[in-house]
């Protein structure tokens, strides 16, 4: 675990940048995760993000997401390109997916 | 001392021989997993495992219950061959083993092809294979890219950091 400011907030980031305690989460630091993901952050993002923290405790899939009715698989790739799962949870500060589908 | 090299997989070239549900699984699993974590991922099926992309089997996969050590009755007991031969047996245990796939999200063939497709994973079928099975493209899934040899799939499968698995 290391310390990091993000967006003005002193946080515990796991060594591959996720939050330690989703609840200090806040959009502003959602936007700042994305930038370095190189994604701007719209509307839609925020949709998917918000089912990812509503549905994180159950255990995130692709599938899962793709089932939403927010997004479909291909739309969530191209929203989070390069690992839709595993950077959409980063931004989202939910902890880490263990899913391997 | 020489420098460290990067030797992060980046890509992946899967090939599928069988078609039994575990080994169609297996690269099927690998190829999504690719995908997810944003690596390149293309499948070769080809002899049996054409079966995972033909639309007539793809969804009926079976996991052999004669012959297959692995295989436990629920509880943990050894599976006797003989059992396994009795007509029915394997058809049930197959889909036990779907029903358990399903509550672990894992999906059937046709839509596990979407995940992969629709990350920018390619499918493709062995042109040998398809001649010997007397198959035609429409009797193919519509995932499948395009009907190769073996040569035009290594061909693809170079690069950095790639890898060319078979299962």
């Amino acid at each position: 675990m290391a310390q990091k400011t993000i967006a003005g907030v002193n946080l515990e980031i796991s060594e591959d940048g996720y939050l330690a305690d989703s609840s200090l989460w806040t959009e502003e630091i959602a936007k700042e995760i994305a930038k370095e993901e190189n994604i701007e952050l719209t509307e839609k993002h925020f949709e998917v993000i918000k089912f990812i923290r509503e549905n994180a405790e159950s255990g995130l899939t692709i599938r899962k997401v793709g089932k939403s009715g927010i997004v479909d698989i291909k739309g969530f790739y191209d929203l989070f390109p390069g690992g839709p799962l595993k950077i959409s949870t980063k931004i989202a500060g939910v902890n880490k997916p263990s899913s391997c589908v | 001392m020489t420098d460290k090299k990067d030797t992060q997989v980046k890509k992946v070239a899967i090939i599928c021989a069988k078609a039994a549900l575990e080994d169609v699984y297996a690269a099927l699993v690998m190829a999504n997993g690719a995908v997810m974590e944003g690596m390149e991922a293309k499948v070769f099926f080809t002899f049996f495992g054409l079966d995972a992309i033909t639309k007539k089997q793809m969804n009926k996969l079976h996991t052999s219950t004669v012959g297959n050590p692995g295989m436990r009755m629920p509880g943990g007991l050894p599976f006797p061959t003989l059992l396994g031969a009795i007509p029915g047996v394997e058809a049930g245990v197959s889909s036990m083993m779907k029903n358990t796939m399903e509550k672990l999200d894992i999906p059937p063939v046709d839509e596990f092809l979407d995940m992969i497709t629709a990350g920018g994973g390619e499918i493709y079928a062995c042109k040998l294979a398809v001649d010997m099975f007397k198959l035609r493209k429409e009797d193919l899934s519509d995932h499948v890219i395009d009907i190769i040899t073996i040569g035009d799939f290594y061909a693809m499968a170079g690069g950095d950091g790639s890898q060319v698995i078979f299962t």
